[in-house]
């Protein structure tokens, strides 16, 4: 009878000389082999008496599986022991740089636009829009700004015929008149769009933005205009204690008419807009005068509105602190690099509308 | 519109720190553009008397003086010839800076005498020119400044309907009606009118005139104005000419109302009040001769034009230092008819920007008696009555208010009370009847016509601060943006996110350039300048010129695009999203080497934006494009199927003759665009078109071909004709090589080709497969098409 504590003295003995994955299969097949020693010993088993049989036989299985797990776990031992080797000499300079990244960039005045639609979005304004090129009478005559009126000679237009019958917009207010007369109140709109006025220098564009805002309905006052513009204006600086006035003023197509200012202050030569006792002019607005309702069969005892008129690319200088307006539209990548967004930075309610 | 609290205070009982009247003025809607500080230096210059002159011990020329600044006195040297004992003149203490050359003041020793100051002249404080002795003034007091303006300047911006606040008068109205000062009644005056002489005016129809009030004043004595008078014009930045002319001056600020007078020994018998004929000419008061446009208005006599009305006075009867007998006119004119003649000669006077805007012909009678008083006063003479031709004074507008109608428009309420009170101070004459106030608009106000004006006035002198900020409503009309919004939206985005950068360029752009693009340019008549003289027909133009002024900088790699309007014949505006990409692709590395952008790497751009935007690329159609800014045999255009007529984009090389025009040489840019209004709206969303999703689990089949064609054969048709032998099953076809050269005829190309087969039901069978490749092989002989051997 094979004497089994001599046999696991012998395993003990050959399993702590193992490096390699030959000297594991050697042993494997020395032990399990077919003429391996436990083999050899499962085979004797049978000459055996019954008696001792059992027992030689449990001790051996337990032997036997002991084995083979010590033998598995060696295997995955010297596998990686081998990978590793096998990684260490292929090694690479990380640091050298990768392809170049090219990003795409979206112009300030676009992300502008896109935060102002959300933000009316919140309260229930859809986008309208009209065409650049505008007849005399929607763009003066019908937000009753009659020929020869002095407020015409403010708007330096640049006409498209002799006659001046046709132009550039001066301003988004036309499409108020385009709205009004292919649908009924209650209106509630908002117009982004290029607006053109023949004047240019430091502060001026012969092109520029302007969004339009208009709200007509049975019993829309002035307290709604005056909330509704707190709203978009602290919505927009993202400053909950931005202060905000109306100052009366005059435009021939709202009755009353004001100017807005935010306050603002000079921190570090920067200007800092919602904080400080120095206030800037950032829109006008008004009451939907009568006479205009009348130019587009609205009867003005029944609907009343408001509306309001803001410049786009100021917005977007005063809150992004960029300072030559002329720099929109030359088309300067290393500009549109350091001022403009990312494709993915779409402003958004739940998001906030900048990063 | 400038003026001074002194002036203020000629029509109001009004004595307050600027900051507050500022404060107010901008509150009640006249916006304080500016404050002009008083120059500080000139409060040191006071009056002072020479009491006693001596000479200088050590110089001939030198005189000591004893002089009399009012506090105490004080001796100065001084050199003038006219020094002499009595004289009333300018005195400058230590301390004072000489305006005319910037030099300080100080006690000082010359020749050996100590002065404490310095007597000066005219020149010396830049009032004239006048430097041959030190100032001569009469009746001044001394020890008194000088320089009476040593007021803060109020510039307010007037808005076009405020022509009231063009005076100082209607100022003082509108502070006293928000609380400020007290307003003086200054329309009685005393004027005897002693001499019978009268002018005859007759005013013709349609002439632009509706109303000439004037007087004669016989035996005037024209001469310098009084300081006073001088001095409020000089603080608002008039320059004072002769007492006459700035009387005529001071009552149009005063009052706004224009006044003009004429020496009427230069006016021949009568005034003919006419429109102009063709090619007249006339020589106006700025010394200057103009071409009239025809109708405009006139102020004529038997044989001249004497003036222009309303805009500007004839230089032949002007008023000169001699003039003794003057006819002092104040009219009413047409506004339209005014604007139209000045906007023709370009000629912007303060008269005609009055009366363009609305000056009250109410005003006719208090002007004239105003200024005859003033004239009357400082030039003597006597006074012929007032003769006023034309129509009558029409009625004065009147208004039906409801004063419940201030909370319907407002949203506040403000007591009837109240807003009586306030329209009462404006000048308003109300009546109750009923609920409603009958309203008499002062005829000041042209611009008051409505209801909503009247809570306008309510509204700016209550203040705007006290209107409730009501919270937004959320009622929603419509959705907030439509298909091409939407659109508009994407691309932006779609652009962005291949690496293009967004610029916005002008509209406007370059008849040279544009040229190049189309034949039919469409120009703007009054440009802002010779290179911005069109409108684009391509967005393309200003975008090349934007790469090339970033090249200028050594930029060269640029990804751009824009998304915005352009336009066709007629007119016609159109929306197309265009990018631009010239340099290169990739960069030379350690990894890869240089490459420069090609049409194909644009074609990938462009299709993966229109796969963003929810194209089934496989359904559209290409073809050559036709389009004469790109490069003819490098450019295509995509349709949404064979059939469609209008393209939804191009792209291609940019035509080389245009880069070469640009100065472009170095590269080949390219570029695609979307053509926005070519993009009909689905008829289902995205999300309802879209199909159920099945998953097959079947054996993926792929064959390859090599096949050899025409070299006109295109992989369009190739790959049309491929997939109709078995739409269903042939999931794509691809082409992994194009060789043409050695072993290929001249004029064939072989294609390598892989077609993919995706089973839907039961995994293909050798022999299935085999068939499916023979029909592929059979169907590429139409084309001429036979397999490589």
């Amino acid at each position: 009878m094979i004497d089994l504590t001599q046999l696991q003295d012998q395993i003990k003995k050959k399993l702590s000389v193992i490096e390699n994955q030959p000297e594991l299969e050697n042993t494997k097949s020395f032990f399990l082999g077919k003429k391996g020693l436990i083999t050899l010993a499962f085979k004797e088993l049978g000459t055996l008496d019954v008696t001792i049989r059992k027992e030689q036989a449990s001790k051996l299985n337990i032997i036997k599986s002991q084995l083979t797990d010590k033998i598995n776990a060696l295997q995955q031992d010297i596998a990686s022991k081998e990978i590793n080797k096998k990684l260490n000499t292929e090694k690479l300079d990380i640091t050298l740089p990768a392809k170049k990244i090219i990003k795409g960039k979206i112009h300030p005045v676009s992300q502008v636009i896109d935060e102002l639609t959300s933000i009316f979005s919140e309260i229930g304004f859809s986008v309208a829009e009209g065409p650049d090129i505008e007849n005399e009478y929607n763009n003066f005559t019908a937000l009753n700004t009659p020929e020869h009126h002095p407020a015409r000679d403010m708007h330096d237009t640049f006409y498209l015929d002799k006659d001046k019958k046709t132009l550039l917009r001066t301003h988004t207010s036309p499409v108020q008149i385009r709205t009004m007369l292919k649908q009924k109140p209650p209106i509630k709109i908002i117009v982004p769009g290029r607006t053109y006025r023949c004047d240019s220098d430091m502060t001026h564009t012969p092109m520029f933005h302007q969004l339009e805002g208009l709200y007509l309905d049975k019993n829309i006052n002035m307290g709604d205009l005056k909330g509704c513009l707190e709203y978009f204006l602290k919505k927009f600086f993202e400053n909950d204690k931005l202060k905000m006035r109306l100052r009366p003023s005059h435009f021939p197509f709202t009755e009353p008419s004001a100017e807005v200012d935010i306050s603002y202050k000079i921190d570090d030569n920067k200007i800092v807009v919602g904080e400080g006792d120095r206030w800037l002019e950032v829109l006008g607005c008004g009451m939907v005068h009568p006479n205009v309702l009348k130019n587009v069969k609205i009867d003005s005892t029944k609907f009343q509105g408001y509306a309001f008129g803001v410049g786009i690319d100021r917005l977007a200088m005063l809150k992004y602190g960029i300072t030559d307006l002329r720099s929109f539209f030359e088309g300067d990548v290393r500009w549109i690099d350091h001022y403009g967004f990312d494709s993915n930075d779409v402003p958004t309610n739940y998001r906030g509308l900048s990063k | 519109m400038k003026f001074t609290q002194s002036w203020l205070t000629r029509h109001s009982k009004i004595k307050l720190p600027t900051e507050k009247i500022s404060e107010a003025l901008t509150n009640i809607g006249l916006e304080v553009e500016s404050i002009i500080k008083p120059n500080k230096n000139l409060k040191y210059f006071k009056i002072a008397k020479i009491l006693n002159v001596s000479k200088h011990p050590n110089a001939d020329k030198l005189k000591v003086c004893d002089v009399d600044i009012g506090k105490n006195k004080v001796k100065v040297v001084c050199g003038a010839d006219n020094v002499r004992k009595d004289l009333i003149t300018v005195f400058a203490p230590p301390g004072a800076i000489i305006p005319k050359n910037n030099l300080k003041i100080a006690v000082a020793k010359i020749r050996g005498v100590e002065s404490f100051g310095m007597l000066c002249s005219e020149s010396e404080l830049n009032i004239s020119n006048e430097s041959s002795g030190i100032i001569e003034l009469k009746n001044y007091k001394i020890g008194e400044n000088f320089f009476k303006s040593e007021e803060d300047v109020f510039d307010i911006s007037i808005t076009p309907n405020r022509s009231d606040c063009l005076g100082v008068k209607g100022i003082a109205r509108d502070l006293y009606a928000s609380g400020l000062g007290k307003i003086i009644d200054n329309s009685k005056v005393s004027l005897k009118f002693s001499s019978k002489k009268k002018i005859n005016v007759s005013i013709q129809k349609n002439s632009g005139c509706l109303q000439f009030g004037c007087l004669v004043i016989e035996g005037v004595k024209n001469h310098e104005s009084p300081s006073w008078l001088k001095n409020h014009l000089r603080s608002i930045g008039l320059k004072p000419i002769s007492a006459i002319v700035d009387i005529t001056n001071f009552v149009m600020v005063d009052l706004n109302r224009p006044m003009h007078a004429y020496d009427l020994e230069n006016v021949d018998k009568e005034i003919i009040v006419r429109k102009s004929k063709i090619n007249e000419k006339f020589e106006a008061l700025d010394d200057k001769e103009y071409s009239l446009p025809e109708n405009s208005c006139l102020i004529t006599d038997k044989s001249r034009i004497l003036g222009l009305g309303g805009i500007i006075g004839g230089k032949f009867s002007s008023i000169s230092e001699d003039t003794k007998n003057i006819i002092l006119e104040a009219a009413a004119f047409d506004p339209v008819s005014i604007s139209r003649t000045s906007k023709k000669l370009s000629l912007i006077t303060d008269a005609k920007y009055r009366f363009e805007r609305g000056v009250d012909p109410f005003s006719i009678e208090e002007g004239l008696k105003l200024a005859a008083t003033l004239i009357n006063q400082i030039c003597g003479g006597k006074v012929g009555k007032i003769s006023i031709f034309g129509k009558k004074n029409s009625n004065k507008t009147q208004i039906k208010y409801n004063p419940d109608f201030f909370q319907q428009k407002i949203g506040f309420e403000v007591s009837t009370k109240k807003q009586v009170e306030i329209l009462n101070k404006l000048g308003f004459i109300v009546k109750k009847s009923g609920k409603y106030l009958n309203l008499v608009v002062p005829s000041w106000r042209p611009d008051i016509s409505k209801p909503e004006c009247i809570t306008e006035e309510i509204l700016r002198i209550i203040g705007l601060d006290k209107i409730p900020s009501n919270k937004p409503d959320t009622k929603k009309i419509n959705n907030t943006l439509n298909y091409h919004q939407k659109l508009f939206h994407l691309l932006q985005r779609s652009f962005a996110t291949r690496g293009y950068k967004e610029t916005i360029s002008w509209t406007f752009t370059d008849s040279k350039l544009d040229k190049l693009f189309s034949n039919n340019i469409k120009t703007i008549e009054n440009p802002i300048s010779s290179d911005l003289d069109c409108l684009r027909s391509s967005n393309f133009t200003n975008l090349l010129i934007q790469l090339k002024n970033n090249m200028d900088r050594s930029y060269t790699n640029i990804p751009i695009f824009e998304i915005g309007p352009y336009f066709e014949e007629d007119y016609k505006q159109k929306i197309a999203a265009t990018a631009i990409f010239s340099g290169n692709k990739t960069f030379s590395s350690w990894i890869e080497p240089n490459k420069e952008i090609s049409i194909f790497d644009i074609k990938e751009d462009l299709f993966y934006v229109l796969s963003d935007i929810g194209f089934d690329l496989e359904k559209l159609y290409l073809k050559r494009s036709l389009k004469n800014y790109y490069h003819p045999g490098k450019s295509g255009e995509v349709y949404l199927n064979e059939h469609s007529k209008d393209c939804i984009a191009s792209f291609g090389e940019i035509h080389p003759l245009i880069t070469q025009n640009i100065g472009i040489n170095k590269f080949k840019p390219c570029g695609f665009e979307i053509y926005l209004d070519n993009i009909p709206v689905p008829k289902l969303s995205q999300r309802l078109s879209k199909q159920k999703f099945t998953k097959s689990n079947l054996q993926i089949v792929e064959r390859d071909f090599a096949v050899i064609f025409d070299k006109n054969v295109t992989a369009q048709e190739i790959q049309k004709q491929i997939k109709n032998t078995n739409p269903t099953l042939i999931k794509s076809i691809d082409f992994f090589d194009l060789y043409q050269g050695e072993n290929i005829e001249p004029n064939k190309k072989s294609l390598a080709i892989k077609v993919v087969f995706e089973p839907k039901n039961e995994t293909l069978k050798d022999q299935d497969i085999e068939n499916f490749c023979n029909d592929i092989v059979f169907s590429l002989k139409s084309l001429g098409g036979s397999l490589r051997s």
